[in-house]
């Protein structure tokens, strides 16, 4: 006699779907993982030969098939930089605009819509764009400056959007509580939403960089190059109108374009522009930890 | 205290949201230095009339008004009006306690930060604005020795007395509280509706509030509204022991709510 408790067999087969169905959403998630271990397994053991402090101060050497990749390394800073301090303010204030003031109206949501539609375009798309209107009509030639604000007009989109959100977060309460005073909506922007938001605003900032840096058609275009010379370890090798290297691009080059490359080199190349993306995120991680910490609602 | 005998005064009153109609040719004197309570069910207007007061309505996207309001008999639609000096005479207190994450101190002192020179805020001028704010509502016992802590922190009850210190400083005229004890347990509602009664006469104070018990205890006069009309003003008691209008009647014996 079951008890009155005991399980029908219409409950039976109940839990065995619902075991079923959590494991699979489980094998799922951590299948997540294993692609990244492969990925950053297989290259740190195939760059191994060559990862060293030298690898990154040092030049490319006999027509790129030894040496290091400074020029390169200092190529990505210049141009994500750049594009940053480029797309940074209009972004940020873009999306004050659009989160504090802007009313529901047809110029605003053209704005919106063209965000939207702006973070979808392909990267060639952009690096196209940056030919034609930075290159040829700017007349700012093939150069770190069409190459950065390239970079600038593909992450702004983002940018916004991920700045909106940051504001957004912030709740109403604390606005009515300003408004409520007299307080104008820049002196509420100023006291309250901003020092509030501001960990998300830089996160979202920040995790532009690594697109940035990882973008290989953008700059290929506008002014990446194939080989520049560089002093070893210089940190200002470049002026803003002179083209320049890139790691993204240096990576594509070794891969591709180079014969009887050493074959450690593309795969450490690719393990420091990895690693550097990876160091900045983590960076991004922990100042929003920290900010978060420090504002507590 | 202004000589005004109504402190708001409105005439004609219409306000859209977009294509909603929120409020219906509303005509109605609020008298200076008493307590006037706004009551009626869910959506009956009585917040929208209350945000109208210090036109911080605008600020919440597609709002149109027609007809005009008056405060301290100034009509507040006209074009010299500065919404900055008119929130100033005309503060508000909302239903969640909402201090800015600041502490204590800087969320008495705010409103003075926000309108006045840097150069003429005297850490003595602030330290006293503090003090006197805090006596008004009755805090300063309490947290005299924790202006520093983050007002956040602080126990409901205290956050929504700190908001009403808030407003202090900037010399309001009239107080708008929108359901201000709605989220306080009995205590803080009795203690919000003490601070209240000491708040009236030098301040008008006009309180939305959904629980009519409140409303007959903690006012002088209560305007009882639906769907976005004023069906009956009159003095507390009258409106309630002896209501003209039937449909009044029928909300305060709670038929629909």
């Amino acid at each position: 006699m079951a008890g009155r408790f005991a399980k029908t067999p219409h409950i039976a087969r109940k839990e065995i779907a619902e075991s079923v169905a959590r494991s699979v959403f489980g094998l799922m998630s951590a299948a997540m993982i294993v692609p990244l271990v492969l990925i950053v397994g297989y290259l740190v053991v195939l760059a191994w030969p060559a990862l060293s402090l030298e690898f990154l101060l040092d030049v490319p050497k006999r027509g790129m098939t030894d040496g290091g990749i400074w020029p390169a390394f200092v190529g990505t800073l210049y141009l994500v930089g750049i594009s940053l301090l480029v797309s940074t303010p209009i972004g940020v204030l873009a999306a004050i605009y659009l989160n504090e003031y802007a009313k529901d109206n047809w110029f605003n949501r053209l704005v919106n819509l063209a965000v939207i539609n702006l973070a979808g375009v392909p990267s060639i798309v952009h690096a196209l764009f940056g030919l034609g209107a930075f290159v040829y009509a700017a007349r700012f030639g093939y150069s770190i400056l069409s190459a950065s604000l390239t970079l600038a007009i593909m992450t702004l989109p983002v940018i916004i959007a991920s700045t909106r959100e940051a504001l957004a977060s912030v709740p109403m309460a604390f606005r009515e509580a300003c408004w409520n005073v007299g307080a104008t909506r820049w002196q509420t922007v100023r006291a309250v939403v901003l020092p509030n938001s501001i960990s998300g605003i830089l996160t979202g900032v920040i995790l532009q960089v690594s697109r940035a840096a990882g973008e290989t058609a953008p700059v290929m275009f506008t002014g990446a190059v194939f080989f520049k010379a560089v002093q070893r370890g210089d940190l200002f090798p470049y002026g803003l109108g002179d083209q320049c290297m890139a790691l993204s691009m240096h990576l594509y080059t070794l891969a591709t374009q180079v014969p009887n490359v050493k074959e450690a080199l593309p795969y450490a190349t690719a393990v420091v522009l990895l690693g550097s993306v990876l160091l900045v995120n983590a960076t991004a991680i922990v100042l929003r930890i920290w900010l978060r910490n420090r504002k507590k609602w | 205290m202004s000589a005004e005998p109504h402190a708001i005064e409105t005439r004609g009153l219409s306000l859209w949201y977009g294509s909603f109609q929120a409020l219906f040719d509303v005509s109605t004197d609020i008298r200076s230095g008493i307590i006037t309570s706004l009551i009626g069910p869910s959506g009956c207007g009585k917040t929208t009339l209350l945000r109208c007061f210090n036109r911080v309505n605008e600020r919440y996207g597609n709002v149109r008004t027609a007809g005009e309001i008056r405060i301290l008999g100034e009509s507040i639609y006209d074009p010299d009006v500065s919404l900055i000096e008119l929130r100033k005479a005309v503060g508000m207190v909302f239903q969640r306690p909402n201090p800015l994450p600041i502490s204590v101190y800087e969320n008495v002192v705010f409103g003075l930060r926000v309108h006045t020179p840097r150069t003429d805020l005297k850490r003595s001028v602030l330290d006293e604005a503090v003090e006197k704010a805090l006596t008004e509502v009755g805090l300063w016992k309490d947290l005299k020795d924790r202006l520093k802590t983050k007002a956040t922190g602080l126990l409901l009850e205290q956050q929504q007395k700190l908001c009403l210190a808030r407003l202090l400083p900037l010399k309001p005229e009239v107080i708008l509280m929108d359901e201000p004890a709605s989220a306080l347990d009995v205590g803080g509602t009795r203690a919000i509706e003490e601070l209240m009664f000491e708040l009236a006469g030098k301040y008008t104070i006009v309180i939305v509030t959904h629980n009519m018990a409140q409303a007959r205890r903690a006012s002088d006069e209560c305007i009882f509204m639906l769907m976005g009309k004023v069906v009956e003003h009159a003095r507390t008691e009258d409106l309630f022991l002896n209501p003209q209008n039937p449909k009044t009647a029928e909300y305060i014996e709670g038929r629909y709510a």
